[in-house]
This record gives structure tokens, sequence and C-alpha cells, in this order.
């Protein structure tokens, strides 16, 4: 896939039209995924998707092969989405944050996950949502795509050390609010166990 | 000074990520912190989470992908038209160079006889 993929950026770079749809149609699902994830909005995702490809083709003659191609895409899309959400935070006046609620788009589910995974992810995943913008964007970038802090930053137009502490931070909210949403589960375990006993 | 659990409490979530090594104050800490230790498999277990949401995708509306190409059909038919008329502007402004240097010449080959039909006359 990995080879298919170079095989079609360097004919796209040589002028083929075709062979960038295919790029497309190769990884804009995971485009889409990640800019769902930063958004947090699926019409502002597509909206931001569309930009990230229109960049990715006015400049991939500049796309040394350096990282996959993937990876390139997801900086884009990180850029893309970051100029995306100042310019809604600039028009709505103001602070993106705990208000991003929404039925989430359907999901493909790894078959053998555990029901326990299962309900951890899907609290992730409200914690996530629940995350101001600035944060959601780094750890999403750092942990869940691997991004260097180096790459980040520089995407996101912020200083390596500030990604650090919103990573910190980002991680410490997460923390606080899936032990926060395990609490009431635990509490009812807990007093099924009474009631049985 | 001993170590608190508040002194060590930024570096949990490195830590849970094996990004940063616990010095020894820390270790001895942790070693003896049933809290701290709660925070780290708490920490590990939203990397845990947030590891796994890679290989999880999101389906988007159908209309997406037709959206793209049709945008970038438009970029480059766009570009297309750009280099065309690039390539017309600079026939053009060849062809008026070529055409300005034509009358410069034939208007120096012009001054020239008519200076040499003055002389002859003179």
């Amino acid at each position: 896939m990995r080879h298919d993929l170079e095989a079609l950026v360097a004919a796209a770079q040589a002028g083929d039209r075709s062979a960038f749809d295919d790029l497309v149609r190769a990884t804009y699902i995971d485009s889409y995924t990640l800019a769902y994830r930063l958004t947090g909005d699926e019409d502002d995702a597509r909206d931001v998707v569309q930009e990230a490809y229109l960049r990715a083709y006015r400049g991939l003659k500049r796309f040394r092969g350096d990282a996959q191609f993937s990876t390139w895409m997801y900086r884009i899309t990180a850029n893309c989405a970051t100029t995306f959400l100042g310019k809604r935070t600039k028009n709505r006046h103001d602070e993106l944050t705990d208000d991003l609620v929404g039925d989430e788009p359907a999901l493909t589910v790894d078959p053998e996950a555990s029901v326990d995974a299962a309900a951890t992810r899907d609290r992730l995943q409200q914690a996530l949502r629940r995350l101001p913008p600035r944060l959601r964007a780094v750890v999403v970038l750092r942990d869940v795509y691997d991004l260097p802090h180096e790459s980040i930053a520089s995407e996101l137009g912020i200083s390596e050390s500030a990604a650090k502490v919103r990573l910190h931070r980002a991680r410490r909210k997460l923390r606080a609010d899936l032990v926060t949403m395990r609490e009431p589960d635990e509490h009812e375990e807990g007093s099924a166990d009474a009631r049985a006993v | 000074m001993p170590v608190r659990c508040e002194d060590v409490a930024p570096v949990l979530g490195d830590a849970a990520s094996g990004a940063v090594p616990f010095d020894a104050a820390t270790r001895l800490h942790i070693e003896h912190c049933l809290r701290c230790q709660a925070e780290i498999v708490q920490y590990r277990r939203v990397l845990r989470g947030l590891r796994a949401m890679r290989t999880q995708v999101l389906e988007p509306a159908p209309g997406l992908l037709p959206g793209i190409l049709a945008t970038i059909e438009e970029a480059g038919e766009r570009r297309a038209l750009r280099e065309l008329i690039d390539g017309r502007r600079a026939a053009y402004v060849g062809g008026l160079a070529a055409a300005t240097a034509a009358g410069v010449g034939g208007a120096i080959v012009l001054a020239t006889r008519t200076r040499r039909a003055h002389r002859l006359a003179g």
C-alpha cells in the first residue's frame, strides 16, 4: 500500500491528475477522521478536508517524500483545521470550548475489542469532545497520530514548549474526565453489590 | 526535602507514556505512593485508548469524495487555463517585442537611407 502511494505521488507530481484522484481516494477517510477529531463537527470537517486536499494539490511539487504521504496530509489537515477554528472563533467572538455536542458519526469498530475497552473508548471520545480545541488538537496529533512535538508546534503555529504544556493539560483533563465518568458506574456497581449482600 | 505528590504530578502523564524516565527520588516516591501509582494507571488507560483511536475511522457522508474531486478538478482547470493564458501572454509580449524591434530597425534603415540621399543630393 505504501509503495502504491509512493508511485501515485510520483505520478501525480509528474502531472498525472488521475493519480492525484487515486491518492485522494486512498487517504480521504483518514484525513476526514482527523479533521472531525479536531473540529468536533461533521460539516466543519468536510470543509477542512476539501481545503486540505486543495492545498495538497497546489503544493504537491514541494512534497519531497521525507515522510509518508498520509503523514504529510495529517499535517496539512491539522494546519487547515487550526486556520478554520481560528476564523470561526473570530467570527463568533467567543471561546469554543465545552459545547461541542452532537451525534458521533458511524464508527468502524474493531470486532475483537472487549466490552470494557469499548466503554473506555466511548468515554474517552466524549472527554475528547469536551476539551477546548487548542488542547484537543495537540493531544490528538501527539497521542493518536504520533506526530512529533516539533511538527505539531509548527502546524499549530505555537512554540514546542507551548505544545508540551498543552499536551500535559489535555492529558490531565482527559484523565480527570475519565475518572469522573467511571465513578458513577462504580458507585452503581458498589450499590448493586451492597444490595446483593 | 522529600518529594510530594504535587511535585510528581506534572511528569506522571509523560512517565506513563514512557517519554520521560523517572529520576531516583521520583521513582522512590511512586514506589511508596498508591495515589501516584493509581494516577499512572489512569494515564496509561487514557493513552491506550487514544492510541487505539488511530486504527478507527469515521465514515464521512457519501458526498465528500465527489466534492473533493470536483474541487481538485476545478483547481486543475483553473491552473491549465492560467498556464494557457500565461503562454499566450508570453507569445503576445514576444510578438509585440519583435514587432517593436522590426519597427525600430526599419526606422533606422529609413533614417540612414534618407541621410545618405540628402548627403548625395548636397
